[in-house]
């Protein structure tokens, strides 16, 4: 007895590493896996507060940038207003429930963001007690950034467009074919959309736009802009590259969006037993 | 090692800790060269140092750092298996009469030539390490093995610079 614990204390430092090994594949897997417990992440508060000391030095110099993009963004939204304001008259039209807001909205800013891996993250300033909650949409004036994931009270966690493990319902806006975008972990300016089938007559320069299916965002939010189209290994569907309008490199101001009927949607889809892939 | 030494050390870590968090984590050259000088501090240990408190404290630094990265494990794993090969490989790069009792393995006590054939394979199998789990189940096996040869060389240029810079020169003998 003795001898076999003089033998395990003779190997005691590879026992060691071999148990902390096991710890930290143990935390990848349970880190990336999509529904399973983040631990610790960016999302806790001393963390948070240190990315976002940093932040906020490092967002200093490009306000002037931001504020560019809120007074191009505004002028598009006064624009769009203008056309929808409803000339006053005589006859008053009742509202009905087609005209209730499915979507709600909130501003936020990034306080860390990755771009390098193949699984990227971004920290947000806001949290659960801002009305942030796990599977919004985030995207900001430029297209789809991505999506949240893990929220505490006063930071969020989400993952970003370039991670290999997200896929953004999508289509293609001049003849609305639907397929998925999915980031292939190559450069982080271009990722692929799947499923789309051979037949579809897709050409380089199309817009690709959300779709709206998932209930995650909106319909109509720029995705991106296709870069190439090839017919591709697999017989059913073409290979399509997009250059994404987002620069990840600099996405600072965000917005995210909620389906405020998701809870519906979902309990229908459960109860007819439909999995949504997209 | 003394108590001052352990100071020095634990200082060592924490400053190589920040700046890893603060300024270079969002740095990388042409997009595939990466900088991971938190490394020099488990590099500089002494060499007579324990196995075990060494494994401990890198895996709780890898942990620190992937807490920041939002990669949490991939520098746990990589940190703490430099740590385990770090001890074979001193082994394998000893100078002939063997080290001192009180050696710490820098540039300033072993020279430049040494210092190198010591810490770029290390710095290279951490960064494969690294780089391969990241990538694992992508396939893209080439795309690693590129990234990490150009981050250790890049990593190791700057641990040079740091120790050159910031260590101080042990008095003459």
């Amino acid at each position: 007895m003795l001898r076999i614990l003089q033998f395990l204390y003779s190997l005691r430092a590879f026992l060691l590493f071999v148990l902390l090994e096991v710890i930290a594949v143990w935390l990848i897997v349970a880190n990336n896996s999509p529904q399973g417990a983040a631990f610790f992440n960016s999302s806790s508060a001393v963390i948070g507060s240190v990315l976002k000391t940093q932040s906020d030095v490092v967002d200093f110099f490009s306000l002037a940038e931001a504020n560019e993009a809120l007074v191009s963004e505004n002028a598009v939204l006064i624009e769009a207003l203008s056309g929808v304001q409803v000339i006053p008259d005589s006859m008053a039209i009742e509202l009905d429930s087609a005209f209730n807001a499915t979507y709600e909205f909130k501003g936020a800013r990034v306080i860390s963001n990755s771009i390098r891996f193949s699984q990227n993250h971004l920290t947000i300033n806001k949290g659960a007690s801002d009305g942030i909650k796990p599977g919004m949409g985030i995207f900001n004036h430029e297209g789809v950034v991505g999506r949240v994931k893990t929220v505490s009270e006063n930071y969020s966690v989400a993952i970003s467009l370039l991670n290999t493990g997200l896929l953004v319902s999508s289509k293609i806006k001049s003849n609305d074919v639907f397929g998925s975008v999915n980031w292939d972990g190559n450069s982080s300016s271009q990722a692929k959309m799947l499923y789309v089938p051979r037949h579809v007559n897709a050409q380089v320069g199309d817009t690709v736009i959300t779709s709206g299916f998932n209930a995650v965002f909106p319909e109509g939010i720029k995705i991106g802009i296709i870069a190439s189209v090839s017919p591709g290994a697999d017989p059913n569907y073409l290979d399509i590259l997009l250059n994404l309008s987002t620069d990840f490199s600099k996405v600072s101001y965000i917005y995210l969006v909620e389906n405020s009927q998701i809870v519906e949607l979902d309990s229908l889809y459960s109860k007819s037993e439909i999995t949504n892939e997209f | 090692m003394n108590f001052r030494s352990l100071i020095t050390f634990i200082l060592l870590v924490i400053v190589l800790g920040l700046i890893q968090i603060l300024l270079l984590k969002n740095l990388a050259l042409f997009g595939i060269a990466f900088c991971f000088l938190y490394l020099v501090s488990i590099l500089s240990f002494p060499t007579s140092m324990n196995a075990v408190p060494l494994l401990l404290i890198s895996f709780l630094l890898g942990l620190t750092i992937d807490v920041f990265y939002e990669t949490l494990g991939l520098h746990a794993l990589s940190a703490t298996f430099l740590a385990f090969i770090r001890p074979y490989w001193l082994k394998f790069v000893s100078p002939s009469g063997g080290y001192d009792d009180n050696t710490n393995p820098t540039i300033n006590e072993m020279g430049m030539a040494w210092y190198i054939s010591y810490a770029w394979p290390l710095i290279f199998s951490f960064c494969f390490l690294f780089f391969l789990t990241d990538q694992w189940g992508t396939g893209r096996f080439l795309s690693a093995l590129n990234k990490s040869f150009f981050s250790s060389t890049f990593t190791l240029l700057l641990a040079i610079i740091v120790q050159l810079l910031f260590f101080k020169r042990r008095r003459g003998i």
